[in-house]
């Protein structure tokens, strides 16, 4: 059992009482909500005659539904409208606070709590969404919860949780030019496996690690669900503080300087002990893309298509239904398979910082005949500084179409859907088959650059290759 | 009829009724209830969607359309199921369709957790005797098998195979103590108790 880790004190914390079937009765600091997992809870609050515990602690957002084209009220789908509707109902009723549509501060649940200062180190954080484990990147314990334990946090602010086992995974040296955070996690997940993180947290630590962005780290800790991590986080430093100061729920005043003394305390110990370590050597690793259908069949973007004879047997079965389904045949390269869609946006990679890297290829360039390409920044606040920037003219002048923020064709559940067995470059977080709103829908992963340089040659290209020449340097 | 009355209650020991299997590793919860389903306020309809675009693909052929297994109640999946999204709708899906209780090599965290809020109960045996059992249920479709939680086994006439089960929810579910709300509204105090030693709920003094 693991000890001294920041999983372990912010667990101690939070634990309130044993349970009869042995399980913890955990505290949650910070319940986020949104439109799709939360209607069914809040039903069974009233079937049950409860109230909502801690209302402050509990924040709602507005994501996977909203169509990014016109975000006009009603919605043009009216079960769209119903989940939005019940949703401000819900929150009215019991006093929560919804950053809706317009608010200037609504967008993907996982980008506003960072930017609002919500997520902080040493909190827990729950929300019915898998993603949340993106909050650990500020040293939180952040994880995603089914719609009966919304229930149970909307009642009690807590849930019956079993302890994890902490995995370490060390990543040391430097990341190489055109080589990203989601190219690291990608490869990460490649390496373990898509089930190994079952039953752990990870910790991400490593030279390769702390040199990232708060930006970054997200990215990081997004995909740790991908890798069955259902909890991944990254102890909090000097780069977690300068990007909460000042932001609207970030401790102010006096309180500041506490706050920090604390979470100073809340990283791992030196001596602490973990259940499992692996290292990776960051100066290994290639843009990554995926090539199948989990985030766990991805390959370097100079590497072939894996032979399943040559995988480990447990692997060669979902190998080749992937095959199957993805209509891609066995040795051949990855780089220069043409597309159909550009997809840039979602919790993964929706963040300012991600659409920079995507605008630095784009501008300059045009988007490749017949392929469809588009840009939908992480929350309001993210299209506004983008705006800011001017790089929805920069898209627009290279032909990607400048979307409303939302969860877009991450999962499908607005408008912007796969047609027939498209084939998607996708900054998102999952490959899955029917994924991306098409039951014959394809779709390839890999970091917001690498989209940009897939449309502009309507094929996957290898995005050092752009870096490389001269006109990529007209943005800083 | 209200359906209702079929879910889940109170202590869960037994569980009888024929088995279906379903066989790959990693499936994931998209594909279990796909995403178009989740525009909803109610879980009332998504059993007749269970694997909507498997099904589809398969026409007919999806062991969830066969004759062989309506009516079905134990479902039998092999390594990592039900990984990807949070979406309760998943395990809500397979419980509208008829499925009582699952047995795999490994379940997905919080697919899991999802299972046990609902009182489905998730057994996992080693990948071995988990291809014996589907070989014989894929042979023998028309058997009734008991899947005892106290004995920790699914035993027909003449097969029985030992069941693992993670110890705490296996007392919840032997208990009927698996509906958690209760139990956390019920320690109260020491919730308030615990609010007051979180330093970022108290302006970190």
């Amino acid at each position: 059992m693991s000890s001294g880790t920041l999983y372990d004190k912010v667990w101690d914390l939070h634990t309130v009482a044993t349970l009869p079937g042995g399980s913890t009765q955990l505290f949650i600091g910070l319940h986020l909500i949104h439109e799709v997992t939360s209607p069914q809870a809040f039903s069974a609050l009233k079937d049950k005659n409860l109230s909502v515990r801690c209302p402050n602690q509990t924040i709602a957002t507005v994501d996977h539904i909203v169509p990014t084209i016109s975000q006009k009220r009603p919605f043009a789908d009216p079960l769209a409208e119903e989940m939005l509707s019940t949703l401000e109902q819900n929150c009215s009723e019991h006093g929560i606070t919804l950053f809706g549509l317009n608010s200037g501060k609504q967008g993907i649940v996982h980008v506003i709590a960072p930017e609002l200062g919500l997520s902080q180190p040493g909190m827990t954080v729950a929300c019915g969404d898998s993603h949340t484990s993106t909050h650990g990147a500020f040293g939180a314990i952040a994880f995603g919860i089914g719609t009966s334990q919304v229930r149970d946090v909307l009642a009690s602010q807590s849930l019956a949780m079993n302890k994890l086992k902490v995995r370490r995974i060390q990543i040391d040296g430097q990341l190489n030019k055109g080589v990203y955070a989601k190219d690291l996690i990608l490869h990460v997940i490649r390496s373990l496996g898509v089930k190994a993180g079952v039953g752990y947290a990870y910790e991400f630590a490593g030279t390769a690690i702390e040199a990232l962005s708060m930006e970054e780290r997200m990215t990081i800790c997004n995909m740790a669900i991908e890798g069955g991590a259902r909890c991944g986080y990254i102890n909090p430093d000097q780069i977690t503080y300068e990007y909460l100061k000042g932001r609207l729920y970030s401790p102010q005043g006096k309180s500041w300087g506490k706050a920090v003394k604390w979470w100073n305390n809340l990283a791992s110990d030196a001596n602490a002990t973990f259940d499992d370590e692996v290292n990776f050597d960051a100066s290994n690793i290639a843009p990554t893309v995926t090539w199948g259908i989990t985030p766990g069949q991805g390959i370097g973007i100079d590497e072939n298509l894996p032979i399943p004879k040559s995988l480990d047997p447990n692997e060669r079965i979902i190998a080749e239904e992937a095959y199957e389904y993805m209509n891609l045949e066995p040795g051949k390269a990855i780089e220069g398979l043409n597309i159909d869609v550009c997809f840039i946006g979602s919790c993964t990679n929706g963040r300012l910082s991600d659409l920079k890297a995507a605008a630095k290829i784009a501008n300059g360039r045009h988007v490749a005949k017949g392929i469809k390409a588009f840009v939908v920044p992480g929350s309001e606040q993210v299209a506004k500084e983008a705006e800011k920037e001017g790089l929805d003219k920069v898209f627009q002048k290279a032909g990607f179409e400048w979307r409303e923020p939302g969860c877009s064709m991450c999962l499908a559940m607005n408008p912007d859907k796969l047609v027939g067995n498209q084939i998607s470059a996708s900054s998102s977080n999952r490959n899955f088959k029917g994924r991306q709103g098409s039951a014959s829908g394809r779709t390839l992963l890999m970091s917001p650059a690498m989209v940009a340089a897939a449309a502009i040659n309507g094929k996957v290209t290898d995005v050092r290759k752009f870096l490389n020449e001269k006109s990529s340097n007209q943005l800083s | 009829m209200d359906l209702k009355t079929n879910f889940p209650q109170g202590p869960i020991k037994i569980i009888n009724g024929r088995c279906i299997t379903l066989v790959g590793n990693d499936i994931d919860t998209d594909r279990i209830i796909p995403a178009r389903f989740l525009k909803c306020v109610s879980f009332e309809s998504l059993g007749e969607n269970v694997f909507a675009d498997d099904r589809i693909q398969l026409k007919g052929k999806h062991p969830f359309d066969k004759k062989e297994n309506k009516g079905a109640s134990i479902l039998v999946v092999n390594d990592n199921f039900g990984c990807g999204s949070s979406r309760e709708h998943a395990p809500q899906a397979l419980m509208r369709w008829g499925i009582k209780a699952i047995i795999g090599q490994s379940f997905a965290e919080i697919f899991y957790g999802n299972c046990l809020a609902l009182g489905i109960p998730c057994a996992t045996v080693a990948n071995k005797e988990l291809i014996q059992m589907q070989k014989v249920i894929k042979n023998y479709p028309e058997l009734h098998w008991d899947l005892n939680l106290q004995q920790q086994s699914l035993s027909s006439s003449n097969y029985e195979w030992h069941l693992d089960f993670e110890s705490g929810g296996l007392e919840m579910l032997l208990t009927g103590k698996w509906d958690a709300t209760s139990q956390l509204i019920s320690q109260g105090e020491k919730i308030d108790k615990r609010i007051k030693l979180i330093p970022y709920l108290n302006n970190f003094t």
